[in-house]
C-alpha cells in the first residue's frame, strides 16, 4: 500500500483537516514499517510450518519401517530409508487397482461435468426461454444441499437399478454438478453477446454456434472446471464408501479408510504411504495450477 | 458471490421462433436436467418421503411392505440419547470450529493483504495446501501426530509439558479434531478472504490514516463493515462444511471414546450400515434442517443491518 502517495484521492474534508499531521507523524509513522512487518514474516512463517508439518511427517514417516515410527522419543528423518511400505502397497494390497479405479471414476466424472455443464451453462447464460428461471433457481437451490442427505435414497435408487458396486454406480450420481452449471453459466455471461450476432448473421445454429464460436472461448473456465470436479471426484469418500462393496471397486480413499482400521492399522509407515499416494499428486498438481484454483473460486466463491 | 443475472427482458409474445428458441435451449439443457432429476432433485424429495415410513433394508425387494408411520422417526431420533449426543458434538464443531478458522483465515489475509511484499505466493501456496488434500488421507496422518507419543506431543515435550492421548481422552478427542479442520480449512477462506480486502476502497483507509485513526480503529470501522458480506458468505459456506463432518470422526476415531466425537453425519452413516433406512432419512434430515436455520441465523447476523 502506498500510503500517502495517493493524497489526491482523499476527500478534501479529511485532507484540509489533518493536512499538518499528515506530513509530520502521518509520513513517519506510515510510510516505512520496517519492524512490524519483520515480525510478521516470523509469525507468517511459524504458520507456514505448521501448515505444511503434516505433510512433510507424511512423506517422511512413508519411508521409515514401524520400527522406527514406534520409537520414542521419534526421529524426525528416516535412519534407514526404506520403500518396503510402496511395494507392500502396490503389492500385498491392491493400490494399484484403486488408483485405477480413482482415476477412471475421475476421469468420467470431470468429462461428464464439462459436457453438460458447459451446455446447460450455455442455455442458462445466452439463450431466452421459457422455463429459464426456473431452471435457474432449481440449480441454485441445491447448490449447497449435503451429500447426506440424498445419499440414502440415491443407495436405494442404485439397488435397484443394480448397479451397487460398479463403475456406472459409482460416476452416475456425480456426472452434473450444480456448481459446475454455476461455474459455466458465471463465465459464460461475461462473453460478449455480438460474437453470438455474428455468428448468427453467418448463417451457425445454435448449436454450432455453441461448439464453434461459444466453447473455445471457454478455455480458463473448463480449466477450472476440470480441476475442481477431478479434485472433488479424488477426494470423495461417502459415496464410494457407500457403494463401492468389493475390493476391486474401492477407490483410493475408501481403500486408505477401510485398511487403516484393520489389521494394517498399527503399520504406520504403510499408512503414511498410502496418504502419500492419494496426497501427493494432487498437491503437484495444485502447486503446478495454483492460479486456476484461484481462478474458481473468484468465478464461483466456492472452493 | 453469488450473484444473480439481470432479469431477461420481456419477452415479445410467443411466436414460432420463439418456441422454436425455447426447444433449442431445452435440447442444451435436457441432458443436465435428466440426471439431475434422477440423481438430485428426486433423492431429496425421496428422502423427505421415506423418513416417513418405515422402510428398512428388507424391504428393498418388496416395497409394498413399507408403511406410512408419520412423524415417528423424528420422534424416536429426539429420544435417542446417542442422537442428541451426536447433535450437541456436532454444534460445538460449528461453534467454536467455525469463528476460529474465520479468524485465523482473516488474519493471515491480513498479514498477506497488507503487511508483506515479498513470498507472498509461497505462503498462500502453502496456506492453501491442506484444502486440496483427501480428508481421508491426512486424517490418517493427523491420527498418528496425535498419538501419546507422536509428533505434537513430542513438540510439546520441548516446552516440558506432557500432552494427552488426545484421541482417547472424551475431554480432548473433539478439540483434536477440531484443531484438525481448522488447519484444513484456514486456505479457503483466506483465499476468499484477499478477494474481498481487493473491495475494501482503499481511499477510506488513507482519509482514516490521515484523520489519526490506528491500524485497529481502522479494521474495525472500516475494513470489517466494508468486508460485511465476504464475512457472511464465509460464515455460511464454512457452516455447512461443519455441520457435515463425517471423515474426521470416521477415520480417527470411529465416533469415539464414548460417543464423544460422534457426529451428525456419522450416526446417519451407522444408521444406513444398520439397514434401517427411513430412520437414517429422518436423520439426515433433521441435519438438513439444522443447516439451512444456521444459514438464516447468519443471514440475519450478518447480514444488512437495517
Amino acid at each position: 500500500m502506498s500510503a500517502i502517495a495517493k493524497d489526491t484521492q482523499v476527500p478534501d474534508a479529511a485532507r484540509n483537516a489533518a493536512s499538518a499531521r499528515s506530513t509530520t507523524t502521518g509520513t513517519r509513522g506510515r510510510r516505512r514499517r520496517p519492524r512490524p512487518r519483520r515480525w510478521l514474516y516470523v509469525v507468517l512463517t511459524l504458520g507456514l510450518v505448521a501448515m505444511v508439518m503434516p505433510f512433510v511427517w507424511m512423506i517422511l514417516g512413508s519411508f521409515k519401517t514401524t520400527a522406527e515410527i514406534r520409537q520414542y522419543p521419534t526421529n524426525f528423518w528416516p535412519i534407514e530409508p526404506t520403500v518396503e511400505n510402496y511395494a507392500q502397497l502396490f503389492g500385498r494390497l491392491d493400490f494399484a487397482t484403486f488408483f485405477t479405479n480413482s482415476i477412471i471414476v475421475a476421469v468420467f466424472v470431470t468429462l461428464g461435468n464439462i459436457v453438460f455443464s458447459s451446455m446447460v451453462g450455455y442455455a442458462l447464460a445466452k439463450l431466452e426461454f421459457r422455463g429459464k428461471k426456473l431452471l435457474f433457481v432449481l440449480v441454485l437451490g441445491t447448490l449447497m444441499v449435503p451429500g447426506v442427505v440424498t445419499f440414502v435414497p440415491l443407495f436405494v435408487l442404485t439397488a435397484n437399478l443394480g448397479l451397487v458396486n460398479s463403475y456406472p454406480g459409482l460416476i452416475l450420481p456425480f456426472l452434473i454438478t450444480p456448481l459446475g452449471v454455476f461455474l459455466m453459466r458465471q463465465f459464460m455471461l461475461s462473453l460478449p453477446d455480438d460474437i453470438i450476432e455474428a455468428a448468427r448473421i453467418d448463417g451457425a445454429g445454435e448449436w454450432r454456434t455453441f461448439l464453434s464460436v461459444i466453447m473455445p472461448l471457454c478455455g480458463p473456465a473448463v480449466a477450472t472446471l476440470t480441476i475442481l470436479t477431478f479434485l472433488g471426484s479424488w477426494n470423495n469418500f461417502l459415496w464410494p464408501l457407500v457403494v463401492a462393496t468389493s475390493e476391486d471397486k474401492y477407490t483410493l480413499p475408501v481403500a486408505l479408510a477401510l485398511y487403516s482400521v484393520g489389521q494394517n492399522a498399527a503399520q504406520y509407515g504403510l499408512m503414511m504411504a498410502g496418504a502419500v499416494v492419494v496426497v501427493v499428486p494432487v498437491l503437484l498438481i495444485f502447486v503446478v495450477l495454483q492460479r486456476y484454483f484461484v481462478q474458481g473460486i473468484a468465478l464461483t466463491g466456492i472452493k | 458471490m453469488v450473484a444473480l443475472a439481470p432479469q431477461a427482458p420481456a419477452r415479445p409474445r410467443a411466436s414460432r421462433r420463439s418456441r422454436h428458441a425455447t426447444l433449442v435451449a431445452w435440447g442444451f439443457a435436457a441432458p443436465f436436467l435428466i440426471l439431475f432429476l434422477v440423481f438430485m432433485a428426486g433423492p431429496i424429495v425421496a428422502s423427505l418421503m421415506m423418513s416417513f415410513t418405515d422402510l428398512t433394508t428388507r424391504d428393498l425387494q418388496t416395497p409394498f411392505n413399507v408403511n406410512f408411520v408419520g412423524l415417528e422417526n423424528y420422534a424416536e431420533l429426539f429420544v435417542d440419547p446417542r442422537f442428541v449426543r451426536s447433535l450437541l458434538n456436532t454444534a460445538v464443531f460449528v461453534i467454536v470450529g467455525v469463528p476460529l478458522t474465520m479468524a485465523l483465515a482473516l488474519a493471515v489475509a491480513l498479514a498477506l493483504n497488507t503487511g508483506i511484499a515479498k513470498f507472498r505466493t509461497v505462503f498462500r501456496v502453502g496456506y492453501y495446501a491442506p484444502v486440496v488434500t483427501s480428508i481421508v488421507a491426512i486424517a490418517i496422518v493427523w491420527r498418528f501426530i496425535l498419538q501419546p507419543d507422536g509428533l505434537l506431543n513430542a513438540f510439546l515435550g520441548w516446552f516440558g509439558i506432557a500432552g494427552p492421548d488426545w484421541l482417547q481422552s472424551t475431554t480432548w478427542a473433539l478439540p483434536s479434531l477440531i484443531l484438525m479442520a481448522v488447519w484444513r480449512n484456514i486456505g479457503t477462506l483466506m483465499v476468499i478472504f484477499l478477494a474481498g480486502l481487493q473491495g475494501v476502497p482503499k481511499e477510506h483507509h488513507e482519509a482514516a490514516m490521515v484523520d489519526g485513526a490506528n491500524a485497529f480503529q481502522r479494521f474495525g470501522n472500516i475494513t470489517i463493515p466494508a468486508m460485511r458480506p465476504t464475512l457472511l458468505f464465509a460464515a455460511v459456506i464454512t457452516g455447512i462444511g461443519f455441520l457435515q463432518f463425517f471423515e474426521e470422526p470416521f477415520v480417527m476415531t470411529r465416533g469415539g471414546p464414548l460417543d464423544a466425537t460422534l457426529s451428525a453425519a456419522m450416526y446417519t452413516f451407522n444408521q444406513f450400515g444398520f439397514g434401517n433406512y427411513s430412520y437414517a432419512s429422518a436423520a439426515s434430515y433433521v441435519l438438513f434442517l439444522a443447516i439451512v436455520a444456521l444459514s438464516l441465523i447468519q443471514f440475519r447476523l450478518l447480514g444488512k443491518k437495517d
